[in-house]
């Protein structure tokens, strides 16, 4: 088992499936001659040639219309949108032709396609190279929504990803790229289902959901609280959509309390979904009320640090949050 | 290549069929019998002229609403088409969870179209990216209004099957509206065809009304992308002879002499006297033809009001292409 980053991982599980599978495909701005501006498709144009690794226009909108049809034909696209915060302008191609087509065309037509973005904040990015967008697709059925937090499972689900009949959302926790590592087998066969959480630190006085970024802090507020005698139970929610309720609950059912962190704004984020589900079947099973450690409700990152600073939840902010919990 | 007498009749036959095919839904929604329709009446003659210039079953199109007759010309039949307005469970596109004329066909390989207009022509680009990248001989057809081509979707589609010099010919049904805006608040330019110039591509214009001038012009450009020497937009000029929808009240947009002066114009009757004046079709077979069509879609109503509707919790699925559930 070799150490390696997180971005080293996404870039593995690309060059394992171009040359698995001649039907996958990379296309996104900058993914060829440059290899990425976070260099995610290094050394793949060079491999796989222009036809396989291809730079698009500068248009979203076309990354993800262009896969749509590419994947109706038979082919396996893996669309890069540089960052999460560009998504937008390709948001109509997403939701009303890539969710919808299975359903709409009852089963004829299927988009096996995988859109990959980098998300998140922390790395003075401002309101545009920071955003968390997660939540406008954890509501829409027919896309699957995958965060890995850690090396194993950015390669891992993403193979999975580039195998799945069904379109799915890869957010990438971009601050993690390289500070985040990891080993990795060097078998290319293994993979990681989509679906399943996964419960990273057994605990017994709380349970703390979390995913990408905010997952990496909330093991480093563990291990700061088990030496004040608190002791975390972490599930690493890795999947987001379909929602892996039954891990949840399970994990509530040991706990008894449930602390859920991201760094997406508050209201409306995925951990009311997370807040929701326990609060339906898990209530009896609480001891206190279910918290949401998350960003605040202003429209995006700002880019003077200590205003990012003031924004971005960190290891610190979930260390408090769960001695508050505890206390409870 | 010039059309045979045989194939031209055929097309003749399909405008036809499909004109009273048309004509049949608003009947049925006046009488109440169905919630909606959208027509193609006026538009059959760029319909059927580009489907004949295609090879069924081997190409690729990627309709939009409006393109009844160029379903019919692409095998879809009567009663599949009436299942649809009926909400059965048996029509093709969808299983009757899309609107009527969402078109979607797999054994054709006419791919679905969604409502959000222009959304189809990125996925005529990356079809034809896919044949390209098989090195394989196949062309895409798509289609679209005149006014959708005021979305960023269809200048983006058009835009990378031009860079990457790709099989598809890109289909504008120029039918003067956009449910009540006319052409000249969509674009400033003098269509459709002219906005293909900035985009580094030939743009052509057709008369719409002439069905065998679509059939060749879009011929060529099939021949063209077939070749592997690109796209092309082509842009049929037409008139919407109808209201948008069943829904719609075009008295409240256009004058009821603009509507009578296109009638002049109308596709069927121009196949129609070009066939008599050629000596290909005599009045007495053209009554033939008529009881024909009105008999076909007599059957097709029977047929699709006693086919069974869908069981309300078949909406269930399928949402996936291997079904999933929330753990």
């Amino acid at each position: 088992m070799a150490e390696i980053t997180l971005v080293e991982a996404v870039r593995q599980a690309m060059d394992e499936e171009l040359g698995r599978d001649k039907k996958v495909f990379v296309i996104g701005e900058d993914v060829g001659v440059r290899g990425g501006v976070f260099r995610a498709t290094v050394g793949l144009f060079e491999k796989y040639g222009d036809e396989r690794v291809i730079d698009s226009p500068l248009a979203e909108l076309t990354i993800v219309g262009v896969g749509i049809g590419a994947a109706l034909y038979g082919k396996r696209p893996i669309c890069e949108i540089q960052f999460a915060d560009f998504i937008y302008p390709a948001f109509n191609q997403i939701i009303s032709e890539a969710a919808k087509m299975f359903y709409r065309s009852n089963g004829d037509w299927s988009v096996p396609m995988v859109i990959r973005a980098p998300y998140g904040g922390g790395i003075g990015g401002g309101l545009y190279h920071s955003q968390s967008v997660e939540a406008f697709f954890t509501h829409v059925p027919g896309l699957k929504v995958v965060i890995p937090s850690n090396p194993y499972d950015a390669k891992g689900l993403l193979k999975s990803a580039v195998r799945d009949p069904n379109p799915v959302l890869f957010f990438e926790p971009k601050k993690g790229y390289r500070l985040i590592k990891g080993e990795v087998p060097d078998d290319e066969d293994y993979t990681v289902p989509i679906g399943p959480a996964k419960i990273t630190r057994a605990g017994q006085d709380m349970s703390v959901f979390a995913y990408g970024m905010m997952h990496h802090y909330a093991l480093q507020a563990a291990e700061t609280v088990a030496k004040e005698g608190i002791d975390v139970e972490i599930v690493d929610l890795r999947t987001l959509y379909p929602v892996d309720r039954e891990t949840i609950l399970k994990s509530v059912r040991k706990t008894s309390k449930a602390l859920i962190v991201h760094e997406d704004n508050l209201t409306g984020g995925y951990g009311a979904e997370v807040a929701a589900t326990i609060a339906e079947w898990g209530f009896m099973d609480l001891d206190a009320p279910i918290r949401r450690l998350a960003g605040p409700d202003v429209p995006a990152v700002p880019f003077s640090h200590p205003m990012q600073g003031w924004f971005m939840v960190d290891a610190d902010k979930i260390a408090n949050a769960i001695r508050d919990l505890a206390s409870f | 290549m010039s059309l045979s007498n045989e194939k031209k009749k055929e097309m003749f036959w399909i405008m036809l069929l499909s004109r009273r095919l048309d004509e049949r839904a608003w009947v049925l929604h006046r009488q109440g019998k169905i919630a909606f329709h959208i027509s193609g009446i006026g538009q059959e003659a760029a319909q059927v002229g580009a489907a004949s210039a295609i090879t069924k079953g081997k190409d690729w199109l990627v309709p939009y609403y409006r393109d009844l007759a160029m379903m019919i010309a692409m095998g879809m039949t009567p009663a599949e088409f009436l299942m649809s307005l009926f909400g059965k469970a048996a029509e093709p596109t969808s299983g009757a969870r899309q609107m009527p004329s969402h078109f979607s066909l797999k054994r054709a390989n006419i791919v679905s179209h969604s409502a959000p207009v222009a959304t189809q022509s990125p996925h005529a680009a990356g079809i034809a990216l896919g044949i390209k990248m098989d090195k394989s001989d196949q062309v895409v057809l798509t289609t679209i209004g005149e006014g959708a081509t005021s979305q960023g979707e269809w200048y983006e589609a058009v835009n990378f099957a031009a860079v990457h010099t790709l099989p598809v010919v890109f289909l504008v049904e120029n039918n003067q509206y956009a449910i009540s805006v006319p052409q000249k608040l969509q674009m400033a330019v003098s269509g459709a065809a002219e906005k293909a110039c900035g985009l580094g591509l030939e743009g052509i214009k057709v008369d719409g009304t002439q069905v065998f001038k679509v059939h060749q012009t879009v011929l060529d450009a099939v021949v063209k992308a077939r070749q592997g020497e690109g796209p092309t937009v082509i842009e049929a000029e037409m008139y919407r002879l109808t209201p948008h929808s069943s829904d719609d009240d075009d008295r409240s947009y256009r004058t009821r002499e603009e509507v009578e002066r296109h009638k002049k114009k109308d596709p069927i009757i121009l196949a129609k006297n070009h066939l008599l004046s050629e000596g290909l079709l005599s009045e007495e077979e053209y009554q033939t033809l008529e009881e024909k069509a009105k008999s076909q879609v007599d059957d097709a109503v029977k047929a699709a009001q006693q086919a069974p509707f869908p069981k309300g919790e078949t909406a269930a699925s399928p949402v996936y292409a291997q079904e999933v559930n929330h753990g």
